[in-house]
């Protein structure tokens, strides 16, 4: 790629704000006028996805665009800038953010929900976040946004108020605060102490390989470090806060756990591997294999968790974590293909597993189940809820012509520019885990029927529910035909 | 008047006590008035001389009061006000601190302590008076004066709490009075064998004995002096194990009390540590001559881990916020002996913003205890609905406690912990870890009982979807007045604003540590890689 053009602009800045003002609206509207309230974070969430959109265009013409927020210490500000993977990220929550808030009003309102103004308000703070982390330019920014993220989505995961949303927050909070708070702030430190060239070495444009000059044990430490600190990602062992947080409304599931929260952790990763460590550093580094296998590792364990899960919700979860250790594995692979892999699966998966989130929530609407084995015969009663789910699954487990395909393609193939063939067997196997667990849903619900009740009245979820899903299931496909200019933002193609 | 803007510092709160005494006996209802326009105009004349501070080219501002001047006779003793930027910095935080206090003691003393107010707020502003003067005093024989001053007058003022305030008072004034006799025993080791009182007279001698035979950092006299300095400070710091008199007499008081020495007391005898470490003994003496550098930093870990423990394990609002002053005491400590640029600057902007974030604490917990007529955790079910602004910035305080960014509290704990690490003191790094942790654990466990309809032990009390098991009447909005919630909101506003702004407080801090006297440097580099 030509040398990019840097531009001063407002737009990033104004993604990230955007949200916090439809907040003030939706706070105003109150539960008194619901519909003017729905139609704050409606407006909210298009204005955002238009002033992110329209910056696509520029940037596959090679422009970066910065925005300083403010200075916060000497040499390190908080930086925005918008390059391909954080716009490509980007893009991907605040469009789905759009469906998700179609999506929550049918929930929300179809289940009879309280606190509606809390959820909507807090929603919209943590896409502002999301945004935020997604434009960061070096790592106090990224930081500052990563904490916003997990204090802002506490209220949302403890939405029932009970005593499950208690056990669930804790373990949520307690999870990401801890890996933050005690492992990545002193990494962090370390970094601003010790960097060669000072704290302007926290940026993540520039050199890469800055921790170069370090030791290689203080290498390893600090990849640890940074790889643990961001327990979004959901590396093992730091991953039981997500089914944790399944305790929260489905929306939430959809949109923050399974697009916005934890794509901000192993986006994070990305940024740490390819633009503080880089990756001819990692790939000289001794102890990467091992971080590799740790990757691997949480695909294939969380796999074998998702097979005996009979919950929905928790099957899906521990379905997410594995399909987060695919990108953990793409950063960690250190390869150009590998890392774009990442960046594209983290779109891929994004769109996959709404729809699966959203059909599960749309089960929960209709009929009130939660469980695997209650959905016998429960195709034929919701066609459409349940074609996007078998849409959705054949995504995730990356078959052709859908999205998922395009992404474990790229990671297949940065595994082999490592000449890693057991990297490659282990998405082969895990793919394999995949269809074991996430097809026999859609299989059991057309083609098992339920002899019990022949018709119970079951039908599909409001509109509001039903539709979203659709969308995101036809957006699977379209992310499969569509993918040239989103490899061009991953890094990958010219 | 714009030059004796330090006279006026005390001038206002001085006479105002006076005023407040005399006319109080003839129209009670004029004493808040009096009190709030004193502090005001203390608080201007604060911030006039720290505009002074930083513009003058030595970056400090003397003033002899009363023409006693260091060459009248006897030599040495003289009254100097002397406003360097971290004194200025302080005191305008003690002045803020007090006028948003007085704003906001309207009601509270009106209904705690009826029929006294010409008494508490004659001992208020004086209280300030004293507070304010350590931060300026330019002689360690004054800083004594002025220590007892604050003290004496804090008796006073939580003695009028309730019914256990006296016992826990009594407590006080042991301990504090033992740690005032112990700094007055070292200066006057210091003024045998230095023949001055001034702060920057005894630092003078000390460096200009370096080069004769009789070297003072070898003295043992001078080392005595130092240690016991130190440790009566220690005591009125209420640095862990001394901290025993600081919970009790904290919780009895009354609400505008804690309010006004929470914040205060602890964070500004760190300021005296930090100025005699700085000014009066110098660098190279404190942290070369004694094995006080070694001793301590041990200290501030046993100090830190075990007041977080202690704050973990209590069930009332007012006294888990007590235990956390405690730890907080360590957290400043810490960054004192940790010995470098960092951790300098840290403990320096942690006094600034732990009394900003304190002050948001015990002012939110003063409106709650109002409202709920209970602090204890049992009571606050459903407080978020009925108080959102109380409690939102009670939180913003406790979320600076934790060190959350973009709050103040975050950048101060940044720089202790970045002092940590240059120093390679792991141990301390640790500390400040694990006690994060404890206060996540802490707020949260609050935002918990509050937010949730599940008791402590696990059971559900509502119907679900939100039902708190409260009646309407219970969870219906319904804040405190509103002179009592808009010093709250201001205090939080403050700890935001200094958070997003703290490039400006930290260029005064290293403006001052880069003027230290005799250009004294602490370490900057790290030791190894």
């Amino acid at each position: 790629m030509t040398d990019p053009r840097i531009i001063e602009d407002v737009r990033p800045f104004l993604s990230f704000v955007i949200p916090l003002i439809g907040v003030l609206g939706i706070v105003w509207a109150g539960e008194r006028h619901k519909n003017l309230r729905e139609t704050f974070t409606f407006m909210a969430a298009f204005a955002q996805a238009a002033v992110v959109l329209s910056m696509i265009p520029e940037v596959l013409g090679g422009v970066i665009f910065e925005y300083q927020i403010w200075q916060v210490f000497t040499n390190v500000p908080l930086l925005l800038r918008v390059d391909g993977p954080g716009l490509l990220f980007a893009s991907v929550a605040s469009v789905l953010w759009i469906a998700t808030t179609l999506y929550a009003i049918g929930y929300m309102r179809g289940l009879h929900e309280h606190a509606q103004t809390r959820f909507y308000s807090f929603f919209a703070i943590s896409l502002s976040a999301t945004m935020g982390v997604a434009f960061s330019a070096n790592l106090l920014t990224i930081y500052f946004f990563y904490e916003m993220l997990s204090v802002s989505t506490f209220p949302l995961v403890t939405h029932m108020q009970d005593k499950s949303a208690r056990t669930g927050g804790r373990t949520y909070l307690g999870y990401l605060l801890f890996t933050s708070l005690c492992l990545l702030l002193p990494a962090l430190s370390w970094c601003y102490v010790w960097l060669e060239g000072g704290q302007v070495a926290m940026d993540f444009m520039g050199d890469d390989g800055k921790v170069g000059a370090f030791g290689s044990t203080t290498q390893i430490i600090l990849l640890l470090l940074f790889t643990f600190g961001f327990a979004k990602a959901g590396i093992m062992p730091f991953h039981s806060w997500l089914p944790g947080a399944m305790v929260a409304p489905t929306p939430v599931s959809a949109l923050l756990h399974a697009v916005a929260v934890v794509k901000v952790g192993v986006f994070c990763l990305y940024r740490v591997y390819a633009d503080v460590f880089g990756f001819d550093v990692l790939r000289s580094l001794d102890g990467e294999d091992w971080m590799i296998a740790l990757a691997c590792a949480t695909i294939l364990i969380s796999s074998l968790i998702a097979l005996s899960q009979d919950n929905l919700k928790r099957r899906l979860a521990f379905s997410t974590i594995g399909q987060l250790g695919y990108v953990a594995l793409g950063v960690t692979l250190a390869t150009q293909n590998g890392a774009g892999g990442s960046v594209l699966h983290i779109a891929m998966h994004a769109c996959g597993k709404i729809t699966l989130f959203f059909c599960a929530g749309a089960i929960f609407v209709a009929t009130g189940k939660k469980y695997v084995s209650e959905l016998r015969g429960l195709g034929r009663k919701m066609p459409i809820t349940m074609g996007a789910f078998m849409i959705g699954s054949l995504s995730v487990i990356g078959l052709p012509p859908l999205g998922g395909f395009v992404s474990k393609w790229y990671l297949a193939l940065g595994a082999l520019d490592r000449d890693a063939v057991w990297v490659v067997v282990v998405l082969l196997i895990s793919s394999l885990l995949n269809v074991f667990y996430l097809l026999p849903v859609a299989v059991t619900a057309f083609f098992r029927t339920d002899e019990t009740d022949e018709d119970s009245g079951i039908k599909e979820a409001p509109w509001t529910c039903v539709l979203p899903l659709a969308l995101t299931a036809l957006g699977c496909f379209a992310l499969f035909f569509l993918s040239a200019p989103l490899l061009r933002l991953a890094g990958i193609a010219q | 008047m714009m030059d004796n803007a330090i006279a006026w510092i005390f001038i206002f709160p001085l006479f105002g006590s006076v005023l407040c005494a005399l006319l109080g006996m003839v129209k009670r209802e004029a004493c808040w008035y009096i009190a709030v326009i004193s502090m005001a105009g203390s608080f201007l004349a604060g911030a006039v001389t720290l505009i002074q501070a930083s513009g003058s080219p030595s970056h400090v501002v003397s003033y002899v009061l009363g023409g006693w001047s260091l060459d009248s006779y006897p030599r040495g003793v003289g009254i100097e006000f002397r406003a360097d930027l971290l004194g200025a910095l302080i005191t305008l935080v003690v002045l803020g601190v007090g006028l948003l206090v007085s704003i906001y003691s309207k009601l509270p003393v009106e209904e705690e302590t009826p029929d006294k107010e010409p008494l508490f707020y004659s001992l208020f502003l004086l209280q300030v008076t004293g507070l304010a003067g350590i931060c300026l005093t330019g002689d360690a024989f004054n800083l004594y004066v002025l220590i007892e001053v604050a003290a004496l007058t804090g008796y006073g003022l939580i003695a009028m709490g309730s019914n256990r305030a006296a016992a826990a008072t009594f407590n006080y004034v042991i301990l504090g009075t033992i740690g005032a006799s112990l700094y007055l025993l070292g200066v006057g080791y210091v003024y045998i064998t230095t023949g001055t009182l001034n702060m920057v007279g005894i630092h003078d001698a000390i460096v200009a004995s370096v080069v004769t035979e009789k070297n003072l950092a070898d003295s043992a006299s001078m080392q005595v002096a130092f240690v016991l300095i130190c440790l009566g400070i220690l005591i009125k710091m209420a640095f862990f194990p001394f901290h025993a008199w600081l919970p009790n007499a904290y919780c009895h008081a009354p609400t505008t009390t804690s309010s006004l020495l929470a914040p205060l007391v602890t964070k500004v005898m760190i300021y005296v540590m930090i100025r005699v470490v700085l000014t009066v003994f110098g660098v190279e003496f404190s942290f070369d001559s004694t094995l006080w550098a070694e001793i301590l930093p041990w200290l501030v870990v046993v100090a830190i881990v075990s007041a977080a423990i202690m704050a973990l394990a209590q069930r009332e609002i007012k006294r888990m916020l007590a235990y956390l002053i405690v730890a907080e005491v360590g957290y400043m400590v810490g960054g004192i002996w940790v010995y470098n640029y960092y951790g300098m600057i840290g403990s320096i902007f942690h006094v600034i913003s732990d009394a900003c974030m304190t002050l948001c604490l015990f002012l939110g917990a003063g409106l709650i205890l109002r409202k709920c007529k209970t602090t204890n955790f049992d009571g606050l079910r459903g407080l978020f609905s009925k108080m959102p602004l109380t409690m939102t910035g009670f939180f913003i305080g406790g979320f600076s406690i934790i060190g959350l960014p973009p709050t103040c509290g975050f950048f101060s704990k940044w720089y202790l912990i970045t002092g940590a690490m240059v120093s390679e003191r792991w141990e301390y790094l640790v500390a400040l870890l694990f006690s994060t942790m404890v206060m996540v654990v802490l707020f949260f466990r609050l935002i918990e009982r509050i937010h949730l309809a599940v008791s402590e032990s696990g059971e559900n009390l509502g119907k679900g979807h939100g039902d708190l098991g409260l009646t309407e009447e219970q969870t219906r909005f319904s804040e405190g007045p509103l002179s009592m919630l808009i010093p709250l909101l201001l205090a939080a506003a403050v700890v935001l604003v200094i958070g997003i702004y703290n490039q400006d407080v930290v260029n005064q801090i290293e403006t001052f540590l880069e003027n230290l006297p005799h250009e004294a440097e602490l370490p900057k580099e790290a030791v190894s890689k």
